[in-house]
Protein backbone atom coordinates (compact mmCIF):
# COMPACT_ATOMS: atom_id res chain seq x y z
CA UNK A 1 0.00 0.00 0.00
CA UNK A 2 1.37 3.61 -0.64
CA UNK A 3 2.58 6.28 1.88
CA UNK A 4 -0.67 8.20 1.05
CA UNK A 5 -3.08 5.32 1.50
CA UNK A 6 -1.64 4.56 4.42
CA UNK A 7 -1.97 7.50 5.93
CA UNK A 8 -5.80 8.29 4.72
CA UNK A 9 -6.90 4.67 6.08
CA UNK A 10 -4.75 5.12 9.54
CA UNK A 11 -5.99 8.61 10.32
CA UNK A 12 -9.47 8.19 8.99
CA UNK A 13 -10.26 4.98 11.36
CA UNK A 14 -8.19 6.57 14.29
CA UNK A 15 -10.84 9.79 13.88
CA UNK A 16 -13.95 7.86 13.61
CA UNK A 17 -12.98 5.96 17.22
CA UNK A 18 -11.85 9.13 18.55
CA UNK A 19 -14.68 11.25 17.50
CA UNK A 20 -17.21 7.94 18.87
CA UNK A 21 -15.89 7.39 21.96
CA UNK A 22 -18.01 10.23 24.19
CA UNK A 23 -20.70 9.76 21.83
CA UNK A 24 -21.30 5.66 21.85
CA UNK A 25 -19.64 4.94 25.11
CA UNK A 26 -20.49 7.61 27.76
CA UNK A 27 -23.67 9.06 26.04
CA UNK A 28 -25.87 6.77 27.99
CA UNK A 29 -24.29 6.80 31.54
CA UNK A 30 -25.78 9.24 34.28
CA UNK A 31 -22.52 10.87 35.30
CA UNK A 32 -21.97 11.77 39.11
CA UNK A 33 -22.98 14.86 39.86
CA UNK A 34 -19.33 16.00 40.45
CA UNK A 35 -18.15 14.69 37.27
CA UNK A 36 -20.95 16.48 35.40
CA UNK A 37 -19.67 19.69 36.58
CA UNK A 38 -16.40 19.51 35.46
CA UNK A 39 -17.51 17.77 31.99
CA UNK A 40 -20.02 20.91 31.95
CA UNK A 41 -16.80 22.74 31.90
CA UNK A 42 -14.44 21.34 28.71
CA UNK A 43 -16.64 23.79 26.70
CA UNK A 44 -15.41 26.93 27.79
CA UNK A 45 -11.80 25.43 28.46
CA UNK A 46 -11.37 23.85 25.39
CA UNK A 47 -12.95 26.53 23.03
CA UNK A 48 -10.48 29.10 24.89
CA UNK A 49 -7.77 27.05 23.91
CA UNK A 50 -8.85 27.05 20.52
CA UNK A 51 -9.10 30.47 20.28
CA UNK A 52 -5.48 30.95 21.84
CA UNK A 53 -3.78 28.45 19.32
CA UNK A 54 -5.62 29.69 16.39
CA UNK A 55 -4.66 33.20 17.05
CA UNK A 56 -1.16 33.04 18.36
CA UNK A 57 0.15 29.66 17.93
CA UNK A 58 1.71 29.14 14.63
CA UNK A 59 3.40 25.55 14.44
CA UNK A 60 4.88 24.92 17.68
CA UNK A 61 6.10 29.01 17.58
CA UNK A 62 4.22 31.72 19.92
CA UNK A 63 3.25 34.78 17.41
CA UNK A 64 1.82 37.98 17.37
CA UNK A 65 0.92 38.21 13.73
CA UNK A 66 -2.18 39.70 11.76
CA UNK A 67 -4.44 36.64 13.30
CA UNK A 68 -3.57 38.78 16.79
CA UNK A 69 -4.95 41.76 15.29
CA UNK A 70 -8.05 40.22 13.97
CA UNK A 71 -8.91 38.71 17.42
CA UNK A 72 -8.44 42.16 19.09
CA UNK A 73 -10.60 43.74 16.51
CA UNK A 74 -13.38 41.10 17.20
CA UNK A 75 -13.03 41.59 20.77
CA UNK A 76 -13.80 45.35 20.04
CA UNK A 77 -16.69 44.62 17.78
CA UNK A 78 -18.50 42.44 20.85
CA UNK A 79 -17.78 44.61 23.65
CA UNK A 80 -19.98 47.13 20.68
CA UNK A 81 -22.20 44.08 21.00
CA UNK A 82 -22.00 43.47 16.99
CA UNK A 83 -23.79 40.24 15.66
CA UNK A 84 -21.75 37.31 15.29
CA UNK A 85 -21.32 37.66 11.98
CA UNK A 86 -19.76 41.02 12.04
CA UNK A 87 -17.57 40.07 14.47
CA UNK A 88 -16.00 37.14 12.16
CA UNK A 89 -15.86 39.49 9.30
CA UNK A 90 -13.82 42.27 11.91
CA UNK A 91 -11.82 39.79 11.84
CA UNK A 92 -11.23 38.34 8.85
CA UNK A 93 -10.93 42.59 7.29
CA UNK A 94 -8.54 43.32 9.91
CA UNK A 95 -6.03 40.26 8.88
CA UNK A 96 -6.75 40.36 5.46
CA UNK A 97 -5.98 44.23 5.40
CA UNK A 98 -2.67 44.64 7.80
CA UNK A 99 -1.56 41.56 5.03
CA UNK A 100 -2.37 43.62 2.36
CA UNK A 101 -0.85 46.87 3.65
CA UNK A 102 2.54 44.62 4.79
CA UNK B 1 -22.40 30.02 9.83
CA UNK B 2 -23.27 30.17 6.17
CA UNK B 3 -20.10 33.12 5.87
CA UNK B 4 -18.11 30.33 7.66
CA UNK B 5 -18.73 28.29 3.93
CA UNK B 6 -16.45 29.78 1.70
CA UNK B 7 -13.78 30.05 4.16
CA UNK B 8 -14.29 26.15 4.56
CA UNK B 9 -14.23 25.89 0.61
CA UNK B 10 -10.87 27.71 0.22
CA UNK B 11 -8.94 25.46 3.15
CA UNK B 12 -10.53 22.54 1.01
CA UNK B 13 -9.08 23.45 -2.08
CA UNK B 14 -6.03 24.81 -0.71
CA UNK B 15 -5.90 21.11 1.12
CA UNK B 16 -5.98 19.11 -2.23
CA UNK B 17 -3.27 21.21 -3.10
CA UNK B 18 -0.96 20.25 -1.12
CA UNK B 19 -1.79 17.05 -0.84
CA UNK B 20 -0.94 16.13 -4.52
CA UNK B 21 2.22 18.06 -3.94
CA UNK B 22 3.17 15.75 -1.34
CA UNK B 23 2.58 12.92 -3.86
CA UNK B 24 -0.91 12.08 -2.52
CA UNK B 25 -2.93 10.54 -5.43
CA UNK B 26 -6.08 12.33 -6.29
CA UNK B 27 -8.59 9.63 -4.87
CA UNK B 28 -6.45 9.14 -1.39
CA UNK B 29 -6.86 12.95 -1.21
CA UNK B 30 -11.04 13.07 -1.65
CA UNK B 31 -10.97 10.23 0.70
CA UNK B 32 -8.84 11.71 3.50
CA UNK B 33 -11.22 14.79 3.56
CA UNK B 34 -14.59 12.57 3.40
CA UNK B 35 -13.15 10.24 6.45
CA UNK B 36 -10.92 12.05 8.79
CA UNK B 37 -13.29 15.43 7.92
CA UNK B 38 -10.55 17.42 10.56
CA UNK B 39 -9.09 20.32 8.94
CA UNK B 40 -5.41 21.15 10.78
CA UNK B 41 -4.79 17.00 11.52
CA UNK B 42 -5.20 16.61 7.69
CA UNK B 43 -3.17 19.58 6.86
CA UNK B 44 -0.40 17.95 9.49
CA UNK B 45 -0.44 14.51 7.72
CA UNK B 46 0.03 15.64 4.35
CA UNK B 47 2.38 18.08 5.49
CA UNK B 48 4.92 15.27 7.10
CA UNK B 49 5.06 13.05 3.93
CA UNK B 50 5.43 16.57 1.69
CA UNK B 51 8.51 17.23 4.10
CA UNK B 52 10.08 13.63 4.00
CA UNK B 53 8.78 12.42 6.95
CA UNK B 54 7.33 8.73 7.51
CA UNK B 55 3.40 7.70 7.33
CA UNK B 56 4.12 6.91 11.00
CA UNK B 57 4.95 10.51 11.44
CA UNK B 58 2.05 11.50 9.19
CA UNK B 59 -0.52 9.37 11.36
CA UNK B 60 0.94 10.22 14.92
CA UNK B 61 1.00 14.12 13.92
CA UNK B 62 -2.80 13.55 12.97
CA UNK B 63 -3.58 11.51 15.93
CA UNK B 64 -2.22 14.15 18.20
CA UNK B 65 -4.00 16.81 16.82
CA UNK B 66 -7.64 15.03 16.05
CA UNK B 67 -7.32 14.04 19.73
CA UNK B 68 -9.36 16.74 20.77
CA UNK B 69 -12.47 15.55 19.66
CA UNK B 70 -12.35 12.75 22.15
CA UNK B 71 -12.88 15.33 25.19
CA UNK B 72 -15.02 17.48 23.12
CA UNK B 73 -17.04 14.16 22.09
CA UNK B 74 -16.76 13.50 25.78
CA UNK B 75 -18.14 17.39 26.44
CA UNK B 76 -21.35 16.48 23.97
CA UNK B 77 -22.00 12.90 24.98
CA UNK B 78 -24.92 13.22 27.16
CA UNK B 79 -26.82 15.05 24.34
CA UNK B 80 -26.68 12.45 21.50
CA UNK B 81 -29.73 10.01 21.55
CA UNK B 82 -30.78 6.91 20.07
CA UNK B 83 -28.63 3.36 19.28
CA UNK B 84 -24.86 3.14 18.37
CA UNK B 85 -25.25 3.55 15.25
CA UNK B 86 -26.77 6.53 15.12
CA UNK B 87 -24.66 7.75 17.62
CA UNK B 88 -21.51 6.69 16.09
CA UNK B 89 -22.57 8.63 12.63
CA UNK B 90 -23.98 11.35 13.97
CA UNK B 91 -20.26 12.05 16.65
CA UNK B 92 -18.36 11.60 12.78
CA UNK B 93 -19.67 15.51 12.76
CA UNK B 94 -17.91 16.82 15.23
CA UNK B 95 -15.34 19.15 14.21
CA UNK B 96 -14.47 22.53 15.97
CA UNK B 97 -16.68 24.89 14.17
CA UNK B 98 -19.78 22.62 14.86
CA UNK B 99 -18.92 21.62 18.30
CA UNK B 100 -18.25 25.37 18.88
CA UNK B 101 -21.32 26.50 17.93
CA UNK B 102 -23.70 24.27 19.85
CA UNK B 103 -21.71 25.04 23.08
CA UNK B 104 -24.77 26.52 25.55
CA UNK B 105 -24.21 27.05 28.82
CA UNK B 106 -24.07 23.93 30.75
CA UNK B 107 -25.63 22.32 27.47
CA UNK B 108 -24.62 20.88 24.56
CA UNK B 109 -27.27 21.56 21.05
CA UNK B 110 -26.85 18.64 19.24
CA UNK B 111 -29.12 18.93 16.58
CA UNK B 112 -27.27 22.39 15.99
CA UNK B 113 -23.81 20.52 15.86
CA UNK B 114 -25.29 18.24 13.38
CA UNK B 115 -26.79 20.94 11.49
CA UNK B 116 -23.60 22.63 11.46
CA UNK B 117 -21.89 19.44 10.48
CA UNK B 118 -23.96 18.60 7.91
CA UNK B 119 -23.09 21.98 5.92
CA UNK B 120 -19.68 21.80 6.90
CA UNK B 121 -19.32 18.25 5.29
CA UNK B 122 -20.28 18.53 1.85
CA UNK B 123 -18.47 21.97 1.62
CA UNK B 124 -14.89 20.33 2.91
CA UNK B 125 -14.89 17.87 0.68
CA UNK B 126 -16.35 19.88 -2.49
CA UNK B 127 -13.09 22.04 -1.80
CA UNK B 128 -10.85 19.12 -1.72
CA UNK B 129 -12.09 17.98 -4.95
CA UNK B 130 -11.82 21.74 -6.82
CA UNK B 131 -8.15 21.57 -5.25
CA UNK B 132 -7.29 17.90 -6.69
CA UNK B 133 -9.11 19.04 -9.87
CA UNK B 134 -7.93 22.05 -10.34
CA UNK B 135 -4.69 21.85 -9.25
CA UNK B 136 -4.79 25.17 -8.26
CA UNK B 137 -6.39 26.68 -5.32
CA UNK B 138 -9.64 28.94 -5.49
CA UNK B 139 -7.60 31.55 -3.58
CA UNK B 140 -5.07 32.25 -0.46
CA UNK B 141 -7.20 32.12 2.71
CA UNK B 142 -4.77 34.11 4.55
CA UNK B 143 -4.67 37.02 2.04
CA UNK B 144 -8.38 37.46 2.49
CA UNK B 145 -7.89 37.27 6.34
CA UNK B 146 -10.05 33.76 6.30
CA UNK B 147 -7.49 32.46 9.10
CA UNK B 148 -8.23 34.98 11.64
CA UNK B 149 -11.84 34.38 11.20
CA UNK B 150 -11.73 30.83 13.34
CA UNK B 151 -10.87 32.33 16.09
CA UNK B 152 -12.78 35.84 16.41
CA UNK B 153 -15.86 32.84 15.89
CA UNK B 154 -14.73 30.86 18.99
CA UNK B 155 -14.01 34.11 20.90
CA UNK B 156 -17.79 35.12 19.89
CA UNK B 157 -19.01 31.60 20.98
CA UNK B 158 -16.65 31.14 24.48
CA UNK B 159 -17.87 34.25 25.92
CA UNK B 160 -21.68 33.78 26.62
CA UNK B 161 -20.63 30.79 28.31
CA UNK B 162 -18.50 32.31 31.22
CA UNK B 163 -21.46 32.10 33.26
CA UNK B 164 -19.62 31.72 36.51
CA UNK B 165 -16.49 31.93 38.14
CA UNK B 166 -15.78 28.31 37.19
CA UNK B 167 -16.60 28.86 34.02
CA UNK B 168 -14.31 32.17 33.57
CA UNK B 169 -11.32 29.84 35.60
CA UNK B 170 -11.64 27.02 33.24
CA UNK B 171 -11.74 29.25 30.06
CA UNK B 172 -8.84 31.50 31.14
CA UNK B 173 -6.85 28.10 32.44
CA UNK B 174 -7.08 26.87 29.03
CA UNK B 175 -6.06 29.08 26.95
CA UNK B 176 -2.87 29.66 29.56
CA UNK B 177 -2.16 25.90 29.44
CA UNK B 178 -2.43 25.92 25.70
CA UNK B 179 -0.12 28.95 25.10
CA UNK B 180 2.43 27.67 27.38
CA UNK B 181 2.43 24.46 26.06
CA UNK B 182 2.69 25.74 22.42
CA UNK B 183 6.82 26.18 22.65
CA UNK B 184 7.09 22.65 24.33
CA UNK B 185 5.22 20.52 23.12
CA UNK B 186 3.95 19.00 19.90
CA UNK B 187 0.74 20.33 17.87
CA UNK B 188 -2.33 19.57 19.36
CA UNK B 189 -0.82 18.78 23.05
CA UNK B 190 -1.45 21.99 23.59
CA UNK B 191 -5.13 22.11 23.10
CA UNK B 192 -5.44 18.00 25.00
CA UNK B 193 -3.91 19.87 28.02
CA UNK B 194 -7.14 22.60 28.21
CA UNK B 195 -9.10 19.54 29.55
CA UNK B 196 -7.12 20.10 33.05
CA UNK B 197 -8.93 23.68 33.14
CA UNK B 198 -12.17 21.74 33.64
CA UNK B 199 -11.39 20.47 36.84
CA UNK B 200 -12.01 23.91 38.34
CA UNK B 201 -15.42 22.31 38.27
CA UNK B 202 -14.94 20.44 41.35
CA UNK B 203 -14.60 23.78 42.52
CA UNK B 204 -17.90 25.34 44.84
CA UNK B 205 -19.98 27.35 42.19
CA UNK B 206 -20.59 30.73 42.38
CA UNK B 207 -22.08 32.57 39.78
CA UNK B 208 -20.30 35.80 38.29
CA UNK B 209 -21.84 39.28 38.69
CA UNK B 210 -23.17 40.29 35.48
CA UNK B 211 -26.07 42.99 34.23
CA UNK B 212 -27.17 41.65 31.03
CA UNK B 213 -26.09 39.07 28.76
CA UNK B 214 -23.78 39.58 25.87
CA UNK B 215 -24.06 40.95 22.58
CA UNK B 216 -23.27 39.23 19.74
CA UNK B 217 -25.65 36.12 20.05
CA UNK B 218 -28.57 37.72 19.01
CA UNK B 219 -28.81 35.89 15.36
CA UNK B 220 -28.62 32.28 17.23
CA UNK B 221 -31.35 33.29 20.17
CA UNK B 222 -30.53 34.26 23.58
CA UNK B 223 -29.97 31.16 25.93
CA UNK B 224 -27.68 33.48 28.32
CA UNK B 225 -30.69 34.63 30.44
CA UNK B 226 -32.33 31.11 30.94
CA UNK B 227 -28.96 29.55 31.68
CA UNK B 228 -27.38 32.55 34.03
CA UNK B 229 -30.41 31.71 35.98
CA UNK B 230 -29.80 28.20 35.95
CA UNK B 231 -26.14 29.02 36.69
Amino acid sequence: MSVAWTCVIAIGLATVLIKATGPVLAGQRELPVRAGRVVELLGPALLAALVATQAFADDEQLVLDERGAGLVAAAAAIALRAPILVVVAVAAVTAGLLRALA
Amino acid sequence: MLPLLPAVLLFGSSFGVLARSAGFDPLATVVMSATTFGGSAQFAAVSVIGAGGTALAAVGAAVLLNARYAPMGLAAARSFEGGRLRRLLESQLIVDESWALAQEVGRFDRRRMVGAGLLLYPVWVAGTTVGVLAGASLGDPAALGLDAAFPALFLALTLPLIATRNALAAALGGAGLALLLTPVAPAGVPVMAATLAAAVGLLPRRPLRREAARGGRSSRGAPGSRSEAAA
